[in-house]
């Protein structure tokens, strides 16, 4: 673990019950990096970051594997240790702005009450700060902003004030659970720029967990793929668009509709994600993959193997650069 | 009630953004007075409180002035009221039991508020064995009819004014306690919650500061009410001798003294009667109108209303 990592996930698992929500997923983040998550809904990618912070509250739920921060495994910690490293060490962004404030205070109150909890200050240097924040997250003429709620703000105004909340004790990590689902394109770019500009000014590492290509593009440096909750496919961002090897990771991307140009219709992986309870014994992937080159895709799992400049791929079907998969791909067009 | 009023800031030209500023705001005392329903509750309130406090001193009678020959008189100048079968005013008498309803209705409400809010937060917010021990507990004092676990209390503790509102107080306790659980349990899920959790809040403030605001709403709505109810309650238990002793009156006291006089003599249900009615209806009344602008969002709607 090198000194820049700001988190060292590995091995994380996730049961409830007979469900196998998280299986074995290890990722790291360096200061100043974006590590997306994509995958579909169900795909585990909300509970990795959850259980990998011990956010997780389903008291059912099971979680083994270590999460290192500073040195000390989330997994397990107590809430009272945790609570010192909520908010200090790790920001979260939640997907909806609109329920993630509370609707009955200021955005003073809620501004202040991290820094308040975490730094000792005042009551006065905290509304600074909170000044401060805002304006640092593109609100403008921030003091009136101070005496608002929730409810007198736009969805994209309350997803930047999120983002200042978050960021109001300089943590080291920022979780940003799909945070510009609820909001529309234009904003999106904004929150992301936004991010990004945050991010090179503070030298934290971010966690961009998304079901959207498109933002996890604009976002990311490295990129891992989710699916049936295990990465299926990890590497750099440029090559997950250039070189993708999964046949899952081939079929996202061709499913991305494209803007102006005429299609017939929208494509689609045709059948649905593994249910949790019943993951297939080997590839997660196989009852809707088009190759199935081997017999062991049916009964091994196949394991994440480095093909070259940590580009991580769990397939025994991604040979020859992807070219095979490309072509079953084109062969299930009718 | 939990949120300290919002200060008052003078005026200010509005501005032409719609930037909610802080000195735009109308104060919340404004405009729980600009609805008209609220206004006139508040009026009856305080006229009520007034009577508790002077009503000794303002009534033109003494309240067990006997004149047993003008027994049972119809409302005239001398007596506003009419008298009683003894001959009594009963206009200074109802004057006079308004301390002693707005004493029970305040104090076994408050009690009852107070335990029951602790103990629901609790229960709601941290769940598992607390919760179940607590609202199994919850559930047996709810088994028994209100007046009968009254009853059952101040026959334990002795009768007089001071247990009859402690019984009434332990009997709308769970009620409190269930209708915070219950909304807990919603707000506890809400996702600002998690957010609050995620920026290290520890429990206590999290129930503090965003569970506890958050439902006021229901807490108000079932205070009014159940001041209406401690005050019934009051009667019910005056009325069986476990309450206030005579001679001293209470309204409820007066209306079923009155029970055998319905025919006859009207004003003497009629007037105490209406007294309970008024006072029970203005803490409904009252209770609604802060319910509306201590939530923010409602409070918005009507501050838009009013600039229309």
């Amino acid at each position: 673990m090198s000194a820049n990592t700001v988190i060292d996930v590995q091995d994380l698992r996730v049961r409830v019950g007979a469900a196998r929500i998280v299986n074995d997923v290890s990722f790291k983040v360096e200061r100043g990096q974006t590590l997306g998550i994509v995958g579909e809904s169900g795909s585990g990618k909300s509970m990795t970051v959850l259980a990998a912070t011990g956010l997780i509250d389903a008291p059912s739920a099971k979680v083994s594997g270590t999460s290192m921060l500073d040195g000390q495994n989330l997994i397990g910690l107590r809430r009272s240790k945790l609570e010192k490293i909520y908010g200090e060490r790790i920001g979260f962004i939640f997907q909806d702005p609109a329920t993630s404030l509370n609707p009955v205070l200021t955005l003073e109150r809620q501004l202040t009450e991290g820094p308040e909890a975490h730094l000792g200050i005042t009551r006065r240097a905290a509304r600074r700060r909170a000044l401060d924040l805002l304006e640092a997250v593109g609100i403008p003429d921030p003091e009136p902003r101070l005496a608002a709620y929730p409810h007198q703000l736009s969805g994209g105004m309350k997803q930047r004030v999120m983002i200042a909340v978050a960021l109001a004790c300089d943590p080291a990590l920022l979780i940003a659970d799909e945070p510009t689902t609820a909001l529309d394109v234009t904003t999106q770019a904004q929150i992301i720029s936004l991010v990004r500009s945050l991010q090179e000014r503070l030298g934290m590492g971010v966690v961009w967990i998304s079901h959207d290509l498109g933002v996890i593009s604009g976002v990311a440096e490295e990129v891992s793929v989710l699916y049936g909750g295990q990465v299926v496919e990890h590497t750099a961002i440029t090559d997950i668009f250039n070189n993708p090897l999964h046949p899952y990771t081939q079929g996202l991307l061709r499913a991305r509709p494209y803007l102006g140009g005429a299609q017939e219709e929208l494509v689609t992986i045709p059948g649905s994600p593994p249910d949790p309870k019943n993951l297939p014994k080997g590839c997660v992937f196989y009852d809707r993959c088009p190759v199935r080159l081997d017999s062991r895709c049916e009964t091994e799992l196949p394991p994440l193997t480095d093909v070259g400049d940590g580009h991580l791929v769990r397939s025994f079907c991604a040979t020859s650069g992807g070219e095979n998969v490309r072509n079953a791909w084109e062969g299930t067009r009718v | 009630m939990t949120q300290p009023p919002v200060a008052e800031k003078p005026d200010r030209p509005p501005s032409s953004e719609e930037a909610p500023v802080a000195s735009e705001r109308t104060s919340a005392w404004r405009l729980v007075l600009a609805n008209k329903v609220t206004l006139g509750g508040l009026v009856v309130l305080v006229v009520v409180v007034l009577a508790a406090i002077f009503g000794r001193w303002l009534a033109p009678y003494g309240i067990n002035d006997v004149d047993v020959t003008n027994a049972l008189a119809p409302p005239s100048a001398a007596h506003w009221f009419g008298t009683d079968e003894l001959g009594r005013d009963v206009f200074s008498r109802v004057l006079v039991s308004a301390r002693v309803s707005i004493l029970v209705g305040l104090v076994s409400v408050s009690f009852a508020l107070v335990a029951g809010v602790v103990v629901g937060l609790l229960a709601g917010f941290f769940g598992g064995k607390l919760d179940a021990i607590v609202m199994r507990c919850a559930d047996v004092l709810f088994a028994f009819p209100v007046l009968l676990l009254a009853l059952a209390i101040v026959a334990v503790l002795g009768p007089g004014l001071p247990t009859a509102m402690l019984a009434i107080g332990i009997v709308y306790t769970p009620i409190f306690a269930r209708v915070v659980r219950a909304s807990t349990l919603g707000v506890r899920e809400e996702p600002f919650v998690k957010a609050s959790v995620s920026i290290g809040a520890s429990s206590g403030l999290i129930l503090r500061r965003h569970i506890l605001p958050n439902i006021t709403g229901p807490i108000i709505v079932q205070t009014s009410l159940s001041l209406a109810f401690a005050i019934l309650s009051e009667a019910a238990l005056s009325f069986l001798g476990l309450g206030v002793q005579p001679p001293d009156p209470s309204w409820g006291r007066m209306l079923f003294d009155a029970r055998g006089f319905l025919g006859t003599a009207w004003w003497m249900s009629v007037f105490p009667g209406l007294a309970i009615f008024l006072t029970v209806l203005a803490f409904n009344l009252v209770g609604d109108g802060l319910r509306d602008v201590l939530d923010p969002r409602h409070r918005t709607a009507i501050e838009a209303r009013r600039v229309k």
